[in-house]
Formats: structure tokens, C-alpha cells, sequence
């Protein structure tokens, strides 16, 4: 292959990708439009709320509860070398409350929800449903993907928050319970050291910033999947694997930019 | 029936060109609907025949050529053009296409729902009207998992008329189903038509049943229309295309075998043929090899 065709090769992958990029963006925005939009008709959005919600809650539940008594042990661990074991519940709390709770919802979310939000549209797309849709005169991207676009952006901060309240119970429950740290101290070294805007704020904001990912790389991907079996199992592993690394990429530029402020 | 060309046509494809960089898939197709006519598109598999539909309900855009419906240029018109053309067409997917999260009569709402601002006491009286059309009133209240393949083609089709569109298009309707539901929906074809006064186009394979039904069927080969007319005038047609296709014959113009080498060069002979050519010995299994390809 002559040096010409490979720099043609080249100039055709990154301009490939470039379009692909600008795709994207457009689709995003007019998700964004759309999603607006669609609180005209708000039971649709409620009902995906519920649909959504209930699909991560259990496993949101559960791995808070866990991930709360192992910082209440490692946290204890840690802590009582310098006999600040006090500090327990203020440690558990912001550990969550700024990182694990946006952080880990988020994958958790990516996970359970956005498989089947993936898998959902890309089996509509694949059983004609959308072209039936669009046949209709109806934008399945304003009847299907923007409530649902909504209703995730609405459930994951609820999500992330449900998680840091769990876990602070789970680190109560081996930090004051098993270990025996003293539950005043525990308690109000927690009210007294986590701040409302500095700390749960970011946390808040981390957790509406992963929504926006999770929601639309789940749809963006099943919509644009090959309407084939095979197509859609590999949109559900591409949900799985872009929004995991686009949380962790996105949480350390937020962190970054949260300390900094 | 005479050519719609001979009458006022709704429906006017003219010249439509349309394909890929390496494989042309439509080449000059003109076709003419009627009002009140039932219209077959036949052919082989990937010839083009759910392409005309598409291109008709504005899925995809043709590079030349121009598609007129009631006067109306399509070719030229943007998305919300589009939305608004579509509410003239119904379209009943190849396996029926019901949104699965939603039941038999949430699924024939659908489009009175999201297109008009009926009231659902109204929207209750047509869905229930359009079912009893199909006959699943009765089943209203199921869901798409819980019905047939046949079923299912009813229910999309009574879905595909809510708006009583006067353009409907069938994507292989016939498909998978057994003689019973097959003709179920032949019939179902026909008379929705009759009641409606609207362009059916139905897009098949199965040529008895396309024929019990239309009035007119356009033949598609290779990108243009290779037979066209009446199923009388068809069932006596002379293209060669057109005979195999509707006397189901092996071989013709679309060749049995995938074209591939000689038998004598996949199979190693050649060699073995010519030494048996230059010693004069007799050659015949070689000949036979020969004729049998």
C-alpha cells in the first residue's frame, strides 16, 4: 500500500469519526430538546420513572448496604490508628455522599437500566416497531427515547442518594453496633463536618452529570444498534462498557474541577 | 382491468432511481396507482419491492425521479413534510410490527391517540369498530405475546387503517402464516379496500394469493419492471422472467447455480482430462464429468 492510500485511509477514518462525533452531538441535543418536551405529557415520563427505577433499586439497595459496612470496618480500621475512630460516621458519609454514591449508582445503573433501556430500543428497532412508529407519523425519538431520557436523568440522582443513605446505615451498623464507636460521636461529628453545598452538592451534580451519560449512551446505543440478534447483544455490552469508562472519566475531570474551586 | 395508467392515478411513481455506490437497486421504475384498486408488487428476494415502499412512506429518500400522491410532490419534502404526508398512509409491517409493552386495543389506539384529539370515549367506539373488522374485538384486552402470527397480522392491519388512510401498503403480508390466516387476510385486504376506496399496494412472493386478490401487479427483476398487467394478462405473459417466477421453474433467467469455476477445475481433472485427450484413450467418465455440469 502506497504511502498515498494510507494517508487516504487515514484522512477517511477521521473524518468518519469526526461525522460520527457530530452525529452524536446532534443527537444529544435534540434528546435534550425533546426531553423538555415531552413533560407535556408527564405520565409518560412518571411511568418510566417507575419503570426505571424499580429496575436498579433492589441491586442500589443492597450494594449501598454493603458498601456501607465495608468503609464502616475499613473506615474503623484506618481510623483507630490514630485514635480518631470518632470520626467514623464523618468519613463513611462523605466517602459516599462525594464519591462511591454518584459514582457507584452510576455503574450500578449503567448495569441494570441502561442494558434494558439498550436492549429495549434496539429489539424495537429490530422488530420494525420504530419504522411502524415513524410510519405513523409519530418521532419515536419524542414518544420512546425522550421520556425515557428524562425519566433517567430524574432517577439516578434519586438513585445516587438512596445508595449514600443506605451505606451511612451499613457503616452504622458495624461502626456503632458491632464495633461499639460511640453513636453521639458517630452522629454529629457527621453533622457537624459534611456541608450541604460543598459536599452533597457535588455529590448532587456528579450524580445529574452521570445521568445525563448513562441515559444517553443507553438509548443512543440501542437506537443506532443493528437491527439483529447479534446487534443488539453487542449494543447491551457497548452500553455496559462506554458508560462505566465515560462515569469514570467524567468523575475524575468533576472532582478535579470540584477541588479546585 | 384496464391500465391505471388509463385512469386518474393517486399514487405516481416516475423514473425512480435508487441504490447503493455498488448495486443499483431500482433503475427506472414507473408505477401507477388507482383509487379503489388493489395493486400486487412481485419479484424475487432483494428485488427492490419493500424498497418501493419505503421510498413511497418517505423511509427512504430516491436519487432520482419523482413520487406524486395526490398531487403532491414527495421527493422534496423535509421531516415535518414527511409527518404530515404519513398520515395518508398505513403501513402493516412484514410481522406486524405491534409494540410489544402495549395490549391489542392500546396498539390500534396508537395512532388515533398520538395523531388526533379525539376523546377516549371516541377513540373506544373506533378501536373497538376496527377490531370487530378484523374480528378480535374479543381480544382486545391481550397482549401481542399472548396472540398468533396470524393474529397479530390482524391487529396490525386493523391498526394500519385507524386513520382510514387512503394509501395502505402491505410488506409481505402473507409471510409465515398457515392457508387460513393467509386467506383471512386476503380477504381482509380486499374488503378494507373496497370499504375504504384507497390505494392498496401489497408487496409478496405468493403469487395465488396476490392474484386472488389484486387488480393490478407490477413484476420486478433486475431493478426494473419486467412484467406488468392484470393477473389475466400476467398468467399469460411471455417474459422469460416473468415464467419462471410464476411457474416456480429451477432454472431460467435467475440461474439455479451460484456462478463458480468449471467442475473440472474445482475438482483437480483438467490435467487428467487432457492426458486422456492426447493418449486418444477412451475418456469417457471424463465426458460424462462433461456433461454433466
Amino acid at each position: 500500500m502506497s504511502l498515498l492510500d494510507r494517508a487516504a485511509r487515514l484522512g477517511a477514518w477521521v473524518s468518519g469519526k469526526v461525522a460520527d462525533v457530530g452525529y452524536g452531538g446532534r443527537f444529544f441535543f435534540r434528546l435534550c430538546f425533546l426531553a423538555l418536551a415531552a413533560w407535556r405529557r408527564p405520565r409518560l415520563i412518571i411511568d418510566q420513572i417507575h419503570f426505571i427505577g424499580n429496575f436498579s433499586l433492589s441491586i442500589i439497595l443492597v450494594s449501598g448496604l454493603f458498601v456501607g459496612l465495608v468503609l464502616g470496618l475499613q473506615g474503623y480500621y484506618t481510623l483507630q490508628r490514630y485514635g480518631s475512630e470518632q470520626a467514623l460516621g464523618l468519613l463513611v458519609t462523605l466517602s459516599l455522599v462525594r464519591e462511591l454514591g454518584p459514582v457507584v449508582a452510576a455503574l450500578l445503573f449503567a448495569g441494570r437500566a441502561g442494558t434494558s433501556l439498550t436492549a429495549e430500543i434496539g429489539l424495537m428497532k429490530a422488530g420494525e416497531q420504530l419504522s411502524a412508529m415513524e410510519m405513523m407519523a409519530v418521532d419515536p425519538m419524542a414518544r420512546v427515547l425522550a421520556p425515557r431520557f428524562m425519566a433517567a436523568l430524574i432517577a439516578l440522582p434519586l438513585l445516587a442518594a438512596l445508595f449514600s443513605a443506605i451505606g451511612v446505615i451499613g457503616g452504622y451498623l458495624v461502626g456503632v453496633q458491632l464495633i461499639g464507636v460511640d453513636s453521639g460521636a458517630f452522629w454529629s461529628q457527621m453533622q457537624a463536618g459534611v456541608d450541604v453545598y460543598a459536599d452533597v452538592g457535588n455529590g448532587l451534580i456528579k450524580s445529574i452529570v452521570f445521568g445525563f451519560i448513562c441515559a444517553f449512551v443507553s438509548l443512543y446505543v440501542g437506537y443506532e444498534a443493528k437491527p439483529t440478534p447479534e446487534g443488539v447483544a453487542r449494543a447491551t455490552t457497548t452500553t455496559v462498557v462506554a458508560s462505566s469508562l465515560a462515569v469514570l472519566g467524567f468523575d475524575f475531570i468533576l472532582t478535579a474541577l470540584m477541588f479546585s474551586i | 382491468m384496464n391500465s391505471p395508467k388509463d385512469t386518474d392515478a393517486f399514487l405516481r411513481l416516475d423514473k425512480i432511481v435508487f441504490g447503493y455506490a455498488e448495486r443499483k437497486i431500482l433503475d427506472g421504475v414507473s408505477m401507477v396507482f388507482a383509487k379503489g384498486t388493489v395493486t400486487a408488487l412481485m419479484g424475487g428476494s432483494g428485488g427492490g419491492k419493500t424498497t418501493v415502499l419505503r421510498l413511497i412512506g418517505g423511509q427512504q429518500k430516491p436519487q432520482h425521479g419523482s413520487i406524486v400522491l395526490d398531487g403532491q410532490e414527495l421527493t422534496s419534502l423535509d421531516r415535518a413534510g414527511w409527518f404530515k404526508v404519513r398520515k395518508k398512509m398505513g403501513m402493516l409491517f412484514q410481522h406486524g410490527a405491534l409494540f410489544t409493552d402495549l395490549s391489542v386495543f392500546d396498539n390500534v389506539a396508537f395512532p388515533l391517540r398520538e395523531n388526533t384529539d379525539l376523546s377516549e370515549d371516541l377513540i373506544r367506539t373506533l378501536v373497538l369498530m376496527k377490531l370487530q373488522a378484523v374480528g378480535l374485538r374479543g381480544a382486545a384486552r391481550l397482549m401481542p405475546s399472548e396472540i398468533s402470527g396470524g393474529m397479530a397480522r390482524r391487529v396490525a392491519l386493523a391498526r394500519s387503517v385507524g386513520l382510514d388512510p387512503p394509501v395502505i401498503m402491505y410488506d409481505e403480508p402473507f409471510t409465515g402464516l398457515d392457508p387460513i390466516s393467509m386467506g383471512t387476510i386476503a380477504r381482509l385486504i380486499r374488503s378494507l379496500n373496497d370499504a375504504l376506496g384507497a390505494i392498496s399496494i401489497v408487496v409478496t412472493h405468493d403469487v395465488s394469493e396476490a392474484f386472488e386478490i389484486c387488480d393490478y401487479a407490477y413484476l420486478l427483476a433486475n431493478g426494473k419492471i419486467s412484467a406488468e398487467g392484470s393477473p389475466d394478462q400476467l398468467r399469460a405473459t411471455q417474459d422469460p422472467f416473468a415464467r419462471q417466477f410464476f411457474d416456480g421453474k429451477l432454472d431460467g433467467p435467475v440461474a439455479f447455480h451460484y456462478p463458480a469455476p468449471s467442475l473440472e477445475d474445482d475438482f483437480g481433472l483438467a490435467p487428467i482430462l487432457a492426458a486422456q485427450a492426447s493418449t486418444g484413450g477412451s475418456a469417457a467418465g471424463g465426458t460424462n464429468i462433461g456433461a454433466n455440469r
